[in-house]
């Protein structure tokens, strides 16, 4: 069984075939990066996912369950859970409450009406802060974070929606090395019950950090294998640089 | 939330020595509530009449935009066709006292549920839109509603509007004194205003403020925005028809006027005049609004609304959140040399 599927996945805009017939299997536990050039559909394809957008064909598959026509709502709350490219938060809010209103709609109580003191939520929030490091933001509003202070809040907003298989789509993307370094050290350390399928650009961070590598080139797999086995290809050479000059790709 | 951490680099550099720096605000807790309500209702003991009569339409409309601000400031739907259901709550308060009992908690009740069915049956639209679009739909089903109201003879009264209502009774008391009909007002404005301050603090009221400010994030991590977009509206609609059975009582008549564009525009300035998402702040506008409108308007031989449309350009400048935006401001402001 496999933590998400989709088989014959596509969506077009007008003459573009952005995800074109795509196949993907993230096994359980896995740390599965998605990478291609610009405009190889890696972003459609999340949102696909998501089931922020619909697809024009294809079906989606969430461990047991077919969400190929349930909403990103319905999705999140069968264990799905995202970070967006640009960090997509709540401008009045502090970095507690909007980790807060996460973890109190997967807390298992309900959004009652009145006000209710809810410590489990506030626990978890702080817990949920402390790793991805903003423990002493906790009380910033969003607007008062750094651009990779935002990113690291993206990440601990879609851990409290305690998921069974994380989207990152382009994580750190913007991050300060040292950032990115405590990104990549709190994926490591998630749970392996959690699949984690990440976009990247950053190299670096995708063979670090991932276990299984899937190439896309204009909408569609180009590869999909074990990172020695990307890090080889000439296909994937040619896709990204036009080029196979691979000390120019590759440096690691 | 309480622990707001100072981190050494948010100290500003220009501090001038002997400065303290800047402190968080102390909590003044319930206490101006508390001197607000007790001056409020001590107002009709020093009040002539007419003052407490004008005193009362305020509170009525200030409670509108109370709820108003719910929709506004708290979900970020501004709606015009508010004074709809405002409406509905005063005709069906009215209808009840006149043709079953004036007797306290019926019209207030009756008033409160009309306003929310009312939003529920016309809401379910409404909010599946966003921005300019749900503007535009209240809009309409504002005018559409007002529209029955004209036409609808048998129990509107048509455009002579639901005359003959009788005064509102506690017990076997009519409130016939200006002072009573006022305490009353302000005894149920007080109790709604709590119930929606109450919400707005709420694990509801947080969800609604995730809404206003970013909706398909909310969608991401799991709630159906949809539903409690459509909850806060019947929650609004449902203040509003207690506001309207307390003008039904206040005004014992009830014109198509009363819930058409005119009245839904002017709660929605009341609401952007005192500051959206305060709750409090819209009472302000509201008070500025009526003021503005019914005192000073006719010493200006009917240019009230004028004064009104500047009134609000400088509020737009001035103060972009708004009178509750006054709070904020820091009474000696040092100004850098």
């Amino acid at each position: 069984m496999s933590a998400l599927t989709c088989r014959g996945l596509s969506r077009s805009f007008g003459a573009l075939r952005a995800v074109d017939d795509v196949d993907l299997t993230v096994a359980p536990g896995a740390r599965h990066a998605l990478i291609g050039p610009n405009g190889a559909g890696k972003s459609t394809l999340f949102r696909l996912l998501t089931g922020r957008m619909r697809a024009d064909a294809g079906t989606v598959g969430l461990g047991e369950h077919d969400v190929t026509s349930l909403s990103e709502v319905r999705r999140c709350r069968l264990g799905m859970s995202q970070t967006l490219q640009h960090s997509s938060l709540f401008a009045s809010l502090t970095a507690a409450e909007t980790v807060a209103l996460a973890a109190r709609r997967h807390d298992g109580t309900r959004i009652v009406p009145w006000p209710r003191r809810q410590p489990r939520v506030g626990t978890r929030s702080a817990e949920l802060l402390g790793l991805v490091g903003l423990a002493d933001r906790a009380g910033d509003t969003v607007p008062s974070l750094s651009h990779g202070e935002r990113k690291q809040l993206e990440v601990a907003l879609a851990l409290a929606c305690s998921p069974s298989v994380l989207l990152l789509d382009e994580p750190a993307a913007g991050m300060s090395p040292a950032e990115s370094a405590r990104l990549l050290a709190v994926l490591a350390d998630l749970p392996s019950e959690v699949t984690v399928l990440f976009v990247e650009h950053d190299l670096d961070l995708v063979f670090d950090l991932a276990d299984r590598v899937t190439v896309l080139h204009l909408g569609r797999v180009l590869l999909s294998g074990t990172p020695d086995e990307v890090r080889a290809s000439d296909a994937v050479r040619e896709a990204y640089l036009g080029t196979s000059r691979r000390e120019e790709l590759f440096t690691s | 939330m309480t622990e707001v951490s100072q981190r050494p680099e948010a100290v500003p550099d220009n501090v001038v020595g002997g400065t303290p720096p800047p402190r968080p605000r102390r909590r003044l807790g319930p206490v101006p509530a508390i001197v607000v309500v007790v001056v409020l209702a001590a107002a009709p003991l020093f009040l002539a009449p007419f003052a407490t009569t004008t005193l009362t339409r305020l509170l009525v409309f200030g409670l509108l935009a109370v709820s108003l601000d719910l929709l506004v400031g708290i979900t970020g739907l501004p709606s015009l066709g508010h004074a709809a259901y405002f409406g509905a709550g005063a005709y069906a308060a009215g209808w009840v006292s006149i043709h079953l009992t004036p007797a306290i908690p019926v019209p207030l009740l009756v008033g409160a549920a009309v306003g929310g069915l009312a939003a529920a049956a016309t809401g379910w639209v409404a909010v599946r839109s966003a921005g300019v679009y749900f503007l535009m739909l209240t809009l309409a089903i504002g005018e559409v509603l007002a529209q029955l109201a004209q036409s609808w003879d048998g129990v509107t009264g048509g455009a002579n509007g639901l005359s003959g209502i009788p005064a509102a009774r506690l017990g076997s008391e009519p409130l016939l004194g200006v002072g009573y009909l006022y305490w009353y007002v302000l005894a149920v404005g007080v109790v709604a205003f709590a119930l929606v301050w109450l919400l707005a603090r709420s694990p509801f009221g947080a969800t609604l403020r995730g809404i206003r400010d970013n909706e398909s994030r909310m969608r991401a991590i799991g709630y159906s925005t949809t539903l409690y977009k459509y909850g806060a509206f019947i929650a609004a609609g449902t203040i509003a028809g207690v506001a309207g059975s307390l003008l039904a009582a206040q005004q014992r008549l009830v014109t198509p006027g009363d819930l058409g564009f005119t009245t839904a525009a002017l709660v929605l300035l009341a609401v952007v005049v005192g500051g959206a998402g305060s709750l409090w702040g819209p009472v302000v506008g509201a008070a500025v609004v009526v003021l503005v409108r019914d005192a000073l308007g006719p010493g200006l031989g009917g240019h009230g609304e004028l004064l009104l449309g500047i009134v609000f350009v400088l509020v737009v400048y001035l103060l972009p959140r708004g009178a509750a935006g006054l709070t904020s401001l820091r009474p000696f402001r040092r100004r850098r040399s």
